[in-house]
């Protein structure tokens, strides 16, 4: 049986019927065609389907669509909501060369964005921490982290 | 593949609960934070034909904490509220510790302290730290709550005590004696990100230098977390030398089963169950004198 869940991605209010063994990381890429979210694993270790539920990083691969019912998501999609003028995190991501195919891209700057929320000037080895959820393929670790570091300290002005 | 098909009730009681559980039987899983159970689910490794999740149902994500009634965690408290609730890191701090040791963001903001128990895997992080503490679980069912020790709770690997329609709401941490320190240790391939290959809860009380109890827990060496009581009892009534936390090292290393797996041999774990319990015994005397 379907289920009717109400529920906002990037602040605007769905009212969708779905299947219960659809995931949210199913629902976003699928039915609302936000795939800026990817789809690694589907087991919770890549972290490339990262997304943020009622401001919190979650694995989307690991929460079905019925769990998301009056709650609020936000996906990178969210973080530049014109579609033009980026968030200082993407703009940092594109100047430090912190991109190389870009598949973990969206997961990181979630999970580094869910850092900078809690504290603006981590330090090397929490950003790492704080990233040890997301795998990146082309292993561009170090320019990840310079990234994040400098986002924050821009986020402070 | 096609995916496995199930249906989900999300229940805004615990009463709706018992009587999902009672009415769809077999096959019919409760569902907290989803992280192993989805992973079981993707992996078909588990078939389930309902899932009652426990998202909806307030009270079980409660955390509360009193110097009389000691720490409750309810079913639906994230790892990540464990981890960082100023009262726990305060008068828990090993249960604290043991939360944020486990797995990555992403994973506690969303996985429980009381799945990790409920999922009675050997090597769950949560475990020896709470069973040493001498933790308590409150389970609700269709013949009303029920209290059991966790000590109790397990029965083999992945198999717990909870009978058809029953369900945890709700752990229960008593307060420690005062001079009681803890410590959990644990060793894994890469880092805190996967399942551990040994882990090492230790709580001693001390009465000046001698050690009047001492508890100590080992995960992932044996087919459930076990208590290591024969090591213990050597500890009991005496002071705490580093030559009597060696000899109790070994003899707990002894009471262990360990198996080979993808994780580690059994010849490391053996060994490792030592070395480990002679830093966990260090570090819990050394909380101890903190207080
Ligand atoms: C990438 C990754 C890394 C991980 N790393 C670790 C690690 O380092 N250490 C570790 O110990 N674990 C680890 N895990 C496993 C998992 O995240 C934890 O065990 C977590 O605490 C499970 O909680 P949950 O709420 O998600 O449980 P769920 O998946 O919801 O449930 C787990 C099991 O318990 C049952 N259950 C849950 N709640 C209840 C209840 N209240 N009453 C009765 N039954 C219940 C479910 O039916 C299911 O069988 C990892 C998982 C992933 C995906
Ligand atoms: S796809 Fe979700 S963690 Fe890999
Ligand atoms: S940039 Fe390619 S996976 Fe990270």
């Amino acid at each position: 049986m379907k289920h009717h869940i109400r529920f906002k991605v990037n602040g605007d209010q769905y009212d969708l019927a779905v299947d219960p063994w659809r995931t949210l990381n199913d629902l976003l890429r699928e039915d609302l065609n936000l795939t800026g979210t990817k789809f690694g694993c589907g087991t919770g270790d890549c972290g490339a389907c990262t997304v943020m539920l009622d401001g919190k990083t979650i694995n989307s691969c690991l929460t079905l669509a019925v769990e998301v019912d009056r709650r609020e998501v936000t996906t990178v999609e969210g973080l530049a909501p014109s579609g033009e003028e980026l968030h200082p995190i993407q703009e940092t991501f594109i100047e430090k060369g912190a991109i190389q195919c870009g598949f973990c891209t969206p997961g990181m700057e979630m999970s580094g964005l869910f850092l900078l929320n809690g504290k603006k000037t981590p330090t090397e080895s929490e950003i790492r921490t704080a990233l040890s959820g997301n795998l990146c393929r082309c292993t561009g670790y170090n320019k990840i982290v310079d990234a994040i570091a400098e986002t924050g300290k821009k986020m402070k002005k | 593949m096609s995916k496995i098909q199930f249906e989900y009730f999300a229940p805004e009681t615990i009463e709706e609960t018992v009587a999902l559980l009672q009415a769809h039987g077999e096959g019919c899983h409760v569902m907290a934070g989803g992280t192993d159970l989805l992973v079981k689910i993707q992996h078909r490794v588990t078939h389930p034909k309902v899932l009652v999740g426990l998202g909806k149902i307030k009270e079980l994500k409660r955390i509360s904490f009193s110097l009389k009634s000691g720490l409750t965690i309810g079913a639906m408290a994230s790892l990540a509220d464990v981890a960082a609730h100023p009262k726990i890191k305060k008068h828990f701090p090993s249960v604290a510790h043991a939360a944020a040791s486990t797995a990555n963001v992403q994973v506690r903001n969303k996985g429980t302290v009381v799945g990790n128990i409920c999922n009675a895997s050997p090597s769950a992080d949560n475990i020896p730290t709470l069973l040493v503490l001498g933790s308590r679980v409150n389970i609700a069912g269709p013949d009303g709550e029920t209290r059991m020790p966790l000590a109790d709770f397990f029965l083999g690997p992945g198999i717990s005590a909870l009978k058809p329609g029953q369900f945890v709401t709700s752990l229960n941490v008593p307060v420690p004696e005062t001079h009681t320190g803890t410590a959990y240790l644990s060793l894994s391939q890469r880092g805190q990100l996967d399942c551990s290959a040994v882990g090492v809860a230790a709580m001693v009380v001390m009465d000046k230098n001698k050690c009047k109890d001492a508890r100590i827990a080992v995960g992932a060496c044996a087919p459930i977390p076990m208590r290591t009581t024969a090591a213990e009892k050597m500890l009991i009534g005496k002071p705490l030398t580093h030559k009597a936390i060696e000899a109790a090292a070994v003899r707990a290393s002894k009471e262990t089963k360990p198996i080979t797996d993808v994780r580690a041999s059994a010849a490391y774990r053996w060994k490792m169950v030592a070395v480990l319990t002679i830093r966990a015994l260090i570090e819990a005397q050394k909380n101890a004198r903190k207080q």
